[in-house]
């Protein structure tokens, strides 16, 4: 089960809680009771722990913006899937991220009440879905940022999105974000769970067909979500174009965007709040003038790194743009590259990222 | 050391409770949360790591192993895992493993897997999806020795137990880059 974002229909940073993207793993959502929900917390530690939701909520809260994003957004499998004149619409490339007020209990104040051993270096979390979702976590940024979180934009997390609790990991891929979250076991190494080594690798050709697994934090990424595929043009003259930046690295510091395929690029408008490992607005005005264009955004955090190219990521992988053309399209996870929107002159709009 | 204090130390020491001499700082928030025993904690455990320290007891031959299969995972599979509906299970063959490269299907199956244990757990947490968590120890043992056979990692006599299993050489354990993973990350850009 896949549900996507409308990523071109709603302002703001907010995604509202119902449109929050989600991808299940289980064929059926599994029903909570949360009187009875515990969440556990042993392996190497001295205290082991069971925490019920009235002691997580009993306990000092936060409230933080943070951006999710499923691994497999805006894959070149996604693009591949084109309609043949026009691609699909925004929501359905690049609808896997969402944005929302994510409260809970850090999962610091949790692990300190267990006590964790010095020789710990690693975390795995289970859920409570039928599958019992496994993922591995450093134990370095579950002391950093991560949430145990019982709320979603002021409302209890609906249940396509973890109730009663799930793991939020700022910045990462959305998997290690394990939902109906149950049990977590203090460890000494990754614990090789089959989603994370095995259904979240992927092979690439630069490493001599090894696969990338691993990858932690998303790069730099925009994405123009108006006007953009699925989308036609409200005639000539000022258009706003508007979108979303984030960055798994911390903050936004730049959005360009481009009006003429990626000639020349000026500096996009930053909406308040500006957050890190948020979703962040930017507005371009532009006066559109009834000729066929490129336009296209980019994004540089405050680690200083630049959104790629389609290009630029093709070389570093060590691959060719040819591959893309390929059948079947070559498996890509974590992808991050420019998004290029081409309008024609009777203002339809495609997705031109492969062109 | 006065030699008062030298007659008390004994008596000190001993009197540092147990917690004190934890590793880690004391609780902040004592009054919440309820502390787990070791039997609460085997009730639940279920996560294997790479080592296989947590497998139960039990085991399962190749034989055995095509019995369960037949049962309980060839309506998804396909009959030896081969040609069904959902994720073909089988790469190489007996006494022939594949090697490789894993573009696309060929990664479906256990060939693929860099430690024995994964198939373990994962079929323990997680199948049949019907009804996760219904195989007994002795039928998941039986199970990974069919498939591993099956996709040429052992010999059609080899049993799978809970020290055997965890020294199974997966023919792809090389296949991942980093070979360990690592954080914080040592390659950049974070897209790479």
């Amino acid at each position: 089960m896949t549900h996507y974002t409308p990523l071109q229909d709603y302002a703001g940073i907010i995604t509202p809680a119902p449109l929050h993207f989600m991808q299940q793993h289980s064929s059926e959502f599994p029903e909570i009771d949360p009187q009875q929900h515990r969440l556990t917390i042993h392996g190497m530690v001295d205290r082991p722990l069971s925490f019920s939701m009235a002691d997580l909520k009993q306990l000092p809260s936060v409230s933080r913006i943070h951006f999710l994003e499923c691994h497999g957004n805006s894959s070149p499998a996604i693009h591949g899937s084109e309609d043949p004149i026009l691609g699909l619409p925004v929501q359905f490339v690049h609808g896997m991220t969402s944005c929302s007020e994510w409260s809970g209990v850090l999962l610091s104040v949790l692990l300190n009440e267990a006590g964790v051993h010095k020789g710990a270096s690693w975390l795995v979390s289970e859920g409570g879905d039928a599958g019992k979702f496994t993922h591995t976590l450093p134990l370095a940024k579950a002391m950093e940022d991560v949430i145990v979180a019982y709320g979603q934009n002021g409302e209890p997390l609906r249940v396509e999105q973890g109730y009663p609790i799930r793991l939020v990991v700022p910045g990462w891929e959305a998997p290690s974000s394990v939902k109906y979250l149950r049990h977590i076991k203090v460890v000494d190494q990754p614990y090789m769970a089959w989603n994370e080594s095995m259904n979240h690798s992927v092979s690439r050709p630069d490493l001599g067909g090894k696969a990338r697994w691993y990858h932690f934090q998303f790069g730099p990424k925009s994405v123009i979500t108006r006007p953009s595929a699925g989308l036609n043009m409200p005639g000539r003259g000022y258009v706003q174009i508007t979108g979303l930046a984030w960055s798994g690295a911390g903050t936004v510091t730049k959005v360009e965007v481009s009006t003429d395929g990626g000639r020349s690029w000026k500096e996009a408008k930053r909406h308040a709040p500006v957050l890190p490992r948020a979703h962040t607005r930017f507005t371009f005005d532009w006066a559109w003038d009834g000729q066929e264009a490129v336009i296209q955004s980019r994004c540089t955090d405050d680690a200083g790194e630049v959104q790629p190219s389609l290009a630029e990521l093709t070389k570093n992988w060590g691959m060719d743009l040819a591959d893309w053309k390929k059948t079947p399209l070559p498996r890509a996870i974590h992808f991050n590259a420019i998004q290029p929107w081409k309008i024609a002159r009777d203002g339809s709009i495609s997705d031109v990222f492969f062109a | 050391m006065s030699s008062s204090l030298r007659f008390l130390l004994p008596a000190i020491v001993a009197a540092i409770p147990l917690a004190a001499l934890a590793q880690s700082p004391p609780r902040v928030y004592p009054n919440v949360g309820t502390p787990l025993s070791q039997a609460d904690i085997q009730s639940f455990d279920r996560m294997i790591g790479p080592e296989g320290k947590e497998l139960p007891p039990g085991r399962g031959t190749v034989k055995e192993g095509a019995e369960v299969f037949a049962k309980r995972c060839q309506v998804c599979h396909g009959k030896n895992g081969e040609n069904g509906l959902m994720r073909s299970l089988v790469i190489g063959s007996p006494g022939k493993p594949y090697p490789g490269p894993f573009y696309g299907e060929e990664r479906n199956g256990p060939s693929y897997y860099p430690y024995a244990t994964i198939a373990w757990d994962y079929i323990n947490r997680a199948m049949p999806p019907s009804d996760p968590g219904s195989l007994t120890p002795n039928e998941v043992y039986g199970l990974v020795a069919f498939l591993f056979y099956g996709n040429g990692i052992i010999k059609e006599g080899d049993v799978m137990d809970e020290k055997t299993l965890p020294k199974v050489e997966m023919p792809n354990r090389n296949g991942f880059v980093p070979a360990v993973p690592v954080y914080p990350p040592q390659k950049k850009p974070s897209w790479f």
